[in-house]
């Protein structure tokens, strides 16, 4: 997704956790460390057989707790390092990202969500939206990628790396179980990745220089805001480039749809069957839900006359669409938790309510 | 007049920077033992050290190495982490009780069953010093501290852990050791232990640890000489100092 000109070979089917492990490695990442949790074992499975084939290195940690700890380590030894999780398991890593983040290091993050909240259950959900972009204590603005096939599974995947290196910050692909479980097409990258910057910064022996520090505490209140400002303008710096939504139709819409991961692909079927009744629907779908495409959706307020977001939980990325649009049209929402998922029906007659009370 | 020559200097590990810990505090001779062993071995710039959270979150100050800050606990993982990237290089922790015993239990365990090519250097002064005094996994029955203000009870918090014999039971790790601080003849003994809980990295590719009897003279209401006589009577009494499991070849090779 940052290249110029990418090649990609012949379709393969893949599974999306697969293709999570097979865009990291296309990107160069050579260190995973992770824990079981279903609805993405398939991840750690994976990179133990695939990373030794590469030259890289697996290990399985004792916890989540453990694991983002190991990619704290090997992120302060320069490497590009992954680690995923569900829900509760990414619940158990946010005082480590937020350690990464405070620290100034680049690592990815998937988090294949499940039905919430506590134990939940080992569905599909969109309910760890608000946790991802609204990511652990302190003033934290981590870009979050919102994945909706398997391709794009291995492409943002593989984008994460570049921004995490970029941003000297992790990095979130926020996926759900059925994106992690399903079967699709998918056609790997053929071209080299770029290169990964240098990282002078890196913790890997003081030969030749003054020795380095990896941190994140501050004791002297300016040094602290310093840090917070210096990483929240990389952020934005990062953010300004990177934003990107994907629009069906949303040009003429009268009624908008906003959604991402797998509820969107429910809302493009459901575009096209309201077309086909007359009704001009369209939808926006978030690529980036960190930095989320709010200047887009400012200036369609100018030109729909309801927006609907329809997403797999009670209403998260809702707050974001409204703050987007800032009051100037109303936002309806429908919403299935649970591991349920809005059907094409349910998704055409809000649709058609939340235009019939938008006069 | 002759001239003057150098004869000795401080560790090229040591910073040298003023230290923030308490007058009789341990915290200064383990890292001054540690930054000796490094300068021993010449590894000074191919070490990576991990710091706790603990009165020692501010190693990074003192020794003259790369350092990493680690969550509260997670070093071992932390250091796990730097190893499987940078196999040659040395790494070590350096953790309190109440970081290595208490919410780092799951951390130090599994990185001695890995058998991980690492070093930790764990001090263990029975308490909570940083937070202020507070009851750790490792303050001794009847031993008052600002969450057990009756003195730790066993039919209520339980008894105290002895992390080298739990981890001893484990197939793992390479070197297990206790030493103190409680007199000199003890910090020459520790610092044996230090540089062979290294090698038991550098030469043996396998995890060491040695646990540091020490002293909180704040914390414990002691004056520093009788916070040093309180770990020889009290401590040692129920943490054993020794070696429970030593070097394959029984001591250090080479260097």
């Amino acid at each position: 997704m940052s290249d110029a000109s990418p090649r990609y070979g012949e379709p393969v089917l893949m599974k999306g956790n697969e293709a999570v492990c097979e865009g990291a490695i296309w990107a160069g990442c050579r260190f995973f460390f992770g824990y079981p949790i279903t609805p993405q074992n398939q991840i750690p499975e994976y990179m133990s057989r695939r990373l030794p084939e590469v030259g890289g290195v697996f290990l399985q940690g004792e916890s989540e707790l453990a694991s983002i700890s190991m990619v704290y380590g090997a992120a302060s030894a320069g490497a590009r390092v992954m680690t995923t999780s569900s829900s509760p398991g990414i619940s158990l890593m946010i005082e480590g990202i937020s350690y990464l983040y405070g620290s100034e290091l680049p690592a990815v993050i998937v988090n294949v969500s499940r039905g919430g909240p506590g134990l939940g259950n080992i569905s599909a959900a969109q309910s760890d939206y608000t946790q991802a972009t609204h990511m652990g204590h302190g003033d934290i603005s981590m870009v979050v990628l919102g994945p909706n096939s398997v391709q794009e599974l291995y492409e943002m995947t593989a984008w994460a790396f570049d921004i995490a290196d970029e941003a000297r910050a992790p990095v979130m692909v926020l996926a759900d179980a059925v994106l992690g479980q399903m079967m699709e097409p998918m056609r790997p990258r053929e071209d080299a990745p770029p290169p990964p910057p240098s990282k002078p910064w890196a913790t890997t022996g003081c030969a030749g220089r003054a020795p380095n520090v990896v941190n994140s505490l501050y004791t002297a209140d300016d040094d602290l805001e310093a840090l917070n400002v210096r990483v929240r303008d990389r952020y934005l710096r990062v953010a300004d480039r990177i934003c990107r939504c994907e629009e069906t139709q949303a040009d003429d819409a009268d009624v908008l749809l906003v959604s991402f991961g797998t509820s969107s692909r429910v809302c493009e079927t459901g575009v096209a069957r309201l077309r086909s009744r007359g009704v001009r629907a369209g939808l926006l779908r978030p690529l980036t839900l960190r930095p989320f495409p709010s200047a887009r959706l400012l200036e369609l307020a100018g030109s729909v006359r309801v927006m609907l977001a329809v997403e797999m939980n009670l209403g998260q990325m809702l707050e974001d669409v409204r703050l987007a649009v800032q009051g100037r049209v109303r936002v309806d929402f429908l919403g299935r938790t649970g591991g349920n998922i809005p059907s094409v029906a349910a998704v055409a007659e809000a649709a058609e309510r939340a235009l019939a009370g938008s006069d | 007049m002759a001239e003057a020559a150098v004869v000795f200097t401080p560790p090229e590990s040591y910073t040298g920077r003023l230290m923030h810990y308490c007058p009789g505090c341990t915290h200064g001779i383990i890292h001054r033992l540690v930054a000796e062993v490094i300068d021993d071995l010449g590894a000074r710039e191919r070490t990576v050290g991990v710091c706790p959270v603990g009165c020692a979150v501010y190693a990074y100050n003192y020794l003259n190495l790369d350092m990493i800050e680690a969550a509260h606990g997670r070093a071992p993982a932390v250091a796990t982490g730097v190893k499987r990237v940078l196999r040659d290089r040395v790494v070590f922790t350096y953790q309190g009780d109440g970081d290595l015993a208490s919410i780092g239990t799951a951390e130090i365990v599994h990185a001695a069953a890995r058998n991980e090519a690492i070093t930790v250097v764990f001090v263990n002064n029975a308490v909570f010093g940083m937070t202020q005094g507070q009851m750790a996994p490792t303050t001794l029955v009847g031993q008052r501290a600002s969450t057990a203000p009756c003195g730790r009870r066993p039919e209520h918090e339980g008894y105290p852990v002895k992390i080298v014999e739990m981890l001893n039971a484990l197939e793992g790790p390479t070197y297990l050791a206790r030493a103190s601080m409680a007199s000199p003849r003890w910090v020459r003994d520790a610092k044996k232990k230090l540089r062979k809980a290294f090698l038991a990295q550098v030469e043996h590719g396998g995890f060491g640890l040695v646990e540091v009897l020490s002293s909180c003279p704040t914390w414990w209401g002691k004056p520093p000489l009788e916070a040093l006589k309180w770990i020889e009577s009290d401590m040692m009494a129920y943490y054993p100092v020794g070696e429970l499991r030593d070097l394959p070849d029984g001591q250090a090779k080479g260097k």
